[in-house]
């Protein structure tokens, strides 16, 4: 049976986040021949919603509010929950961002409704939609269902390819009014530290140090590789209890989970708890001195050398071939 | 203050797991306090000291949980609800929510604390599920909380971002990782939690049915990653391997 499903977009300084394209992917998937429809909340963003229609939606609904320009969980809630009216759709699909995690659970209480999250397979067997998920940060998967009620589901970025753009599609896209009232969030500021602008969760390259760098303003030859290669810099727990880094470069069980096309990791001795963070990359390169270090039984290719003397050759070879290809 | 803390008693990161027909392995497993919810047990007891009133415990899970529960009283809670969710058969994170909201209906709690994700099932809902539940407003993945007036200003994480909000409580706010270092039971503390409140609760004392809790979503299946093979270490001299390993990225692994 084909189904009805939203996709929910992300806009992040005023450009898609690539998940968006991702969340219609799984949205089309789910839809199985049905309606998918590009879902966009914010302020001023109605010029963008075209692109989720050339990303494979049938055609896209917009919530124009002031009150929507910063997310919050009371304004998130209420316009999704008036798309859902509008719509009355089977399922709906959001990234499993900051947002997503914080919005869709809360509006899956709201309906009374299941809610799969951080799903990153998804295939479709007669009428049941079945979902992969992580467990155990990636050292185990289960596959759910929904038993009851609407689809749900959040998507882990990175997971589920996006359809190719199509710039000759077109569809209609239409405006839904809302009136967001009792915002009890007052955002007060937002301090940006990410200095690359490539989050972890969606870097399709990630550079990680640990203990190995043995210092702070070692990450900087981090950040020179990183720099080279358009990617994320993240951090094994070590290194962050250590305070090389901020907690919020921390990839493993208890930080970020991650599954970079590329990782790669420096210093890192690989314990089973940053395994589990990042072990579902596509490729991993270790770069260590110790030959017996466990990260060495995971990585697609490893050095054994000090990294003081491999990271910074490294980051010239890839300047070579980047700049040349 | 009336400050609560839910928490949930899950595998040790250490571990392994492993897989029997479709069922995780737990005999001989250590476990644990979720990570995420000691940052939150931590924070309710300096939110307590500073601000006077009460620290209770809740969890949703088998009688083992009490162990987790002793941890988190020794730490220096005051007191603890085990909800017995053993009776539920298939259970998932709506589960929890309806167990949790209808415990909470009376309780009038100032600030609910929780863990941002559980390290096992990590799907992050049951915060926002339960705060929705109860009408209050919820903070996720939080870094730092002041309390004054009423009122709680919050650092919280978004994506290495640092936010800066501020709600009126009631508020349910949820743990990552950076808000505090969680302390270690003294042996004090352990011998004091022997002696403090810890109250068992099951479906029906919660005027519940098993259909109320029963989940909206179903595990037909669970796996193990494809074990990883060990790879190529490269050899000769750090410029040559530094070549081999850019040139094996881009051509074989084709991943640049």
């Amino acid at each position: 049976m084909t189904k009805k499903v939203l996709a929910v977009g992300e806009i992040r300084d005023g450009e898609f986040r690539n998940v968006s394209y991702e969340a219609v992917a799984a949205a089309k998937e789910i839809a199985a021949g049905g309606e998918v429809v590009g879902v966009l909340l914010g302020e001023n963003v109605s010029g963008l919603a075209q692109e989720l229609i050339q990303y494979g939606a049938d055609r896209a609904v917009v919530v124009e509010s002031d009150k929507l320009a910063s997310y919050t969980p009371d304004g998130y809630a209420q316009a999704l929950q008036a798309v859902l009216e509008q719509e009355d759709p089977d399922g709906m699909v959001l990234g499993h961002t900051s947002i997503g995690r914080d919005a869709a659970p809360k509006l899956a209480a709201r309906l009374d409704s299941g809610l799969v999250s951080d799903a990153t397979a998804i295939e479709v067997a007669g009428e049941e939609v079945i979902f992969t998920r992580p467990i155990y940060s990636g050292k185990a998967f289960e596959k759910k269902v929904v038993a009851d009620g609407k689809v749900f589901v959040t998507i882990r970025p990175n997971n589920i390819a996006p359809l190719e753009k199509d710039e000759s599609r077109s569809g209609d896209v239409s405006e839904l009014t809302v009136d967001i009232k009792d915002i009890r969030t007052i955002i007060k500021d937002v301090v940006r530290n990410t200095a690359s602008g490539v989050d972890l969760s969606e870097a399709n390259v990630i550079v990680a140090g640990g203990r190995g760098l043995k210092s702070g303003d070692n990450f900087k030859i981090l950040d020179e590789l990183a720099d080279v290669l358009g990617a994320a810099v993240g951090a094994s727990r070590g290194a962050c209890d250590a305070e090389y880094c901020d907690y919020a470069l921390q990839i493993g069980q208890t930080g970020k989970v991650v599954t970079p096309d590329l990782y790669i990791a420096v210093g890192i001795s690989g314990a089973i708890q940053h395994v589990a963070g990042m072990s579902n990359s596509k490729i991993i390169v270790a770069i260590n001195k110790d030959p017996e270090a466990e990260i060495f039984n995971i990585a697609d290719y490893g050095i054994v050398g000090d990294l003081f003397d491999v990271v910074p050759k490294l980051t010239e070879e890839f300047k070579n071939v980047v700049v040349k290809s | 203050m009336n400050i609560y803390v839910i928490l949930k008693r899950t595998f040790d990161t250490e571990e392994k797991i492993q897989i029997t027909n479709g069922q995780i392995e737990e005999d001989g497993a250590e476990f644990i306090i979720n990570p995420y919810d000691e940052y939150a047990i931590e924070e309710a007891i300096q939110l307590r000291d500073e601000h006077g009133g009460e620290v209770t415990l809740v969890t949703v899970g088998e009688e083992e949980a009490e162990k987790q529960l002793r941890t988190g009283l020794a730490m220096g809670a005051d007191k603890a609800v085990l909800i017995d969710n053993e009776e539920v058969e298939d259970r998932d994170p709506y589960t929890t929510q309806a167990l949790l909201a209808a415990y909470f209906e009376d309780k009038e709690a100032d600030i609910i604390l929780g863990g941002n994700i559980a390290v096992d099932g990590g799907s992050g809902q049951v915060g926002p599920r339960l705060a929705e539940k109860l009408g209050i407003v919820h903070v996720t993945s939080i870094v730092k909380i002041d309390i004054a007036d009423g009122k709680a200003t919050i650092e919280r994480d978004v994506e290495g971002d640092q936010e800066i909000v501020e709600v009126s409580l009631p508020v349910l706010v949820t743990a990552q990782q950076g808000l505090n270092e969680p302390r270690y039971p003294s042996l004090p503390g352990i011998m004091k939690a022997k002696k403090k409140p810890l109250e068992t609760l099951d479906v029906d004392d919660l005027d519940l049915d098993e259909d109320d809790v029963t989940g909206k979503t179903k595990t037909v299946d669970r796996f193990l990653p494809p074990e990883k093979q060990a790879g190529k270490v490269l050899e000769g001299e750090v410029d040559d391997q530094v070549k081999e390993l850019v040139s094996l990225l881009k051509n074989e692994a084709k991943v640049i």
